[in-house]
């Protein structure tokens, strides 16, 4: 679990990106912050593994006050993705997805192991492990990226727009595989984005930020979709372009699902089982271990 | 015979060829000298500098002023002052050398992606870490280029240090001035020359392996 507690951040230049944030991120689950470009996103994650030092206010991990963790320490056992994957140029595919482990004494020939693994788990084809970055496309790269996130096989992943720079047929497909790997993995998993779709696709727990890192809304998926606190969360989710507001329509054809301007958007396929309330608030007493 | 012919033969059978093998040794010998020793403080220099982002100013105005001084002028100032000896060739080269080295140390690093040595640090990097197998890697071809611009400025400016009594290939040109003979003169410009190519050829060749693997495949 993650906490934040009244965390503010003032730059130096005096820029106010964050501002009395508070949130629980509970263990095990996809917690997405998503808001505009400049709403702070990127400083509230930054702030986790210590990249960014809060101005007040404190963040723990399971309980422990992480300004008192060596930052180095750290970052070593947090997974972190970002953008533009981050690769080292001059290294092959396998050392960079190696390179914590190796920083941390892991012997050559097990990471390397280790590393071909990770390979396989994020769908990436063993014969690019000798491969350099620049050689990769922009989708196989961020595969790359994952993998070393995953390498010392944190509790915590932090993933900073990982799918912004793909376009979007690899990024339909990076995302349902994150899915998956996050289904078998059950990581804590904080996952920031601009993209209010990929929230609701992969967020256990959605926090929509407006500027300055205040928290518009915070709930599960169904809850925003159907609850949105404000009018600013509303036309965020494009409820009020009518987008989410579908209904059914009945044609010679059969019965369609239809948005707000008549337009098909699908058809019904019948009534799922009512989901159990999906783990988000408080987290159950005694569970440990982020 | 002509004049170029001339210098050619003595550096082939003539009277300069007695002594080439020795003024070589000793022009690259005080070459490579002055290098070494100007690389040792400019490098580790260099990296602080570009690694913490403090201290360019400093280091660009000095490596300026540095680039102003007249070798020639400083080289007879300080052999007035202190003597002729090997020392003072080495200090006035080694001044000479220390502003391209450095330059190529800092830009070197500062050439490197700011998100590169972001993502380093991000993953548990130390400083260290970063500076030695982020950023010194990548940033090897520009220090290399530096380091080549010295040898070349050194290799050339050293003819001077028979001036001071040190030998070199400098040697010839001074006698040559001394005696009016021009051919041994030409022979001293000569081997000065082809030794700032051999020179030239070997760190091009350098810092052409010294770009990355990844970073090279990137540009094809
Ligand atoms: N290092 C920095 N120095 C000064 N201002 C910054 C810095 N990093 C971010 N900011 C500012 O803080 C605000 C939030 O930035 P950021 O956290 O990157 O937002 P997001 O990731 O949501 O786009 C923006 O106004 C941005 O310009
Ligand atoms: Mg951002």
């Amino acid at each position: 679990m993650i906490e934040f507690r009244s965390v503010t951040k003032r730059y130096p230049d005096g820029t106010q990106a964050v501002e009395e944030f508070s949130l629980v991120l509970p263990s095990h689950k996809t917690t997405v912050l998503v808001g505009s470009s400049g709403s702070g996103k990127t400083t509230l994650l930054r702030m986790i593994n210590r990249m960014v030092e809060p101005t007040s206010g404190t963040i723990e991990i399971d309980g422990e006050d992480i300004s008192g963790i060596p930052p180095v320490g750290l970052r070593r056992r947090i997974g972190y993705v970002m953008q533009n994957s981050g690769l080292l140029p001059h290294r092959k595919v396998i050392d960079n997805v190696a390179t914590v482990p190796l920083l941390t004494g892991v012997k050559k020939k097990d990471a390397y192991a280790r590393a071909l693994e990770l390979l396989d788990t994020v769908g990436l084809d063993r014969s690019l492990a000798d491969r350099y970055p620049s050689q990769l496309s922009g989708g196989q790269q961020q595969r790359v990226g994952v993998a070393r996130g995953l390498a010392v096989d944190p509790n915590i992943l932090l993933m900073d727009e990982p799918f912004g720079a793909v376009d979007p047929i690899v990024r339909a497909d990076l995302q349902r595989e994150l899915h998956r790997l996050q289904s078998e993995l059950g990581k804590t998993v904080v996952f920031v984005t601009h993209d209010i779709d990929e929230a609701l696709l992969l967020g256990d727990q959605i926090c929509i930020l407006e500027r300055g890192g205040r928290v518009a809304q915070v709930g599960t998926p169904e809850q925003i979709l159907t609850n949105p606190a404000s009018d600013f969360v509303a036309s965020f989710i494009g409820a009020d372009r009518g987008k989410r507001a579908l209904s059914i329509r009945s044609t010679p054809e059969g019965d369609v699902v239809v948005d707000s301007d008549g337009r098909p958007a699908g058809v019904l396929t019948g009534q799922t089982k009512a989901t159990p309330f999906r783990g988000v608030g408080a987290p159950a007493q005694g569970e440990r271990a982020s | 015979m002509n004049l170029f012919a001339e210098a050619i033969a003595s550096i082939l059978s003539g009277p300069v060829s007695e002594t080439v093998g020795q003024r070589l040794t000793q022009h690259l010998f005080l070459t490579l000298l002055s290098v070494a020793i100007a690389a040792a403080i400019a490098i580790p220099l260099g990296w602080l500098i570009g690694h913490t982002g403090r201290g360019r100013e400093l280091a660009v105005g000095l490596s300026g002023a540095a680039r102003a001084l007249p070798t020639l002028g400083l080289l007879f100032f300080v052999a007035l002052l202190a003597g002729r000896s090997l020392a003072v060739g080495l200090l006035v080269f080694v001044v000479l050398a220390i502003p391209p080295i450095l330059a190529g140390a800092y830009s070197g690093l500062e050439a490197v992606d700011r998100r590169t040595v972001d993502a380093g640090r991000a993953m548990g990097m130390t400083e260290w870490q970063i500076l030695m197998k982020v950023e010194v890697p990548l940033g090897l071809p520009l220090l290399l280029g530096g380091i080549r611009s010295a040898a070349l400025q050194v290799v050339a400016t050293a003819t001077l240090a028979a001036f001071i009594g040190l030998g070199g290939l400098g040697g010839y040109i001074q006698a040559g001035l001394a005696l009016r003979d021009f051919p041994q003169m030409l022979a001293g410009a000569l081997l000065v020359t082809a030794l700032a190519l051999v020179l030239e050829g070997v760190f091009a060749l350098l810092q052409h392996l010294a770009v990355p693997r990844g970073v090279a495949a990137s540009r094809t």
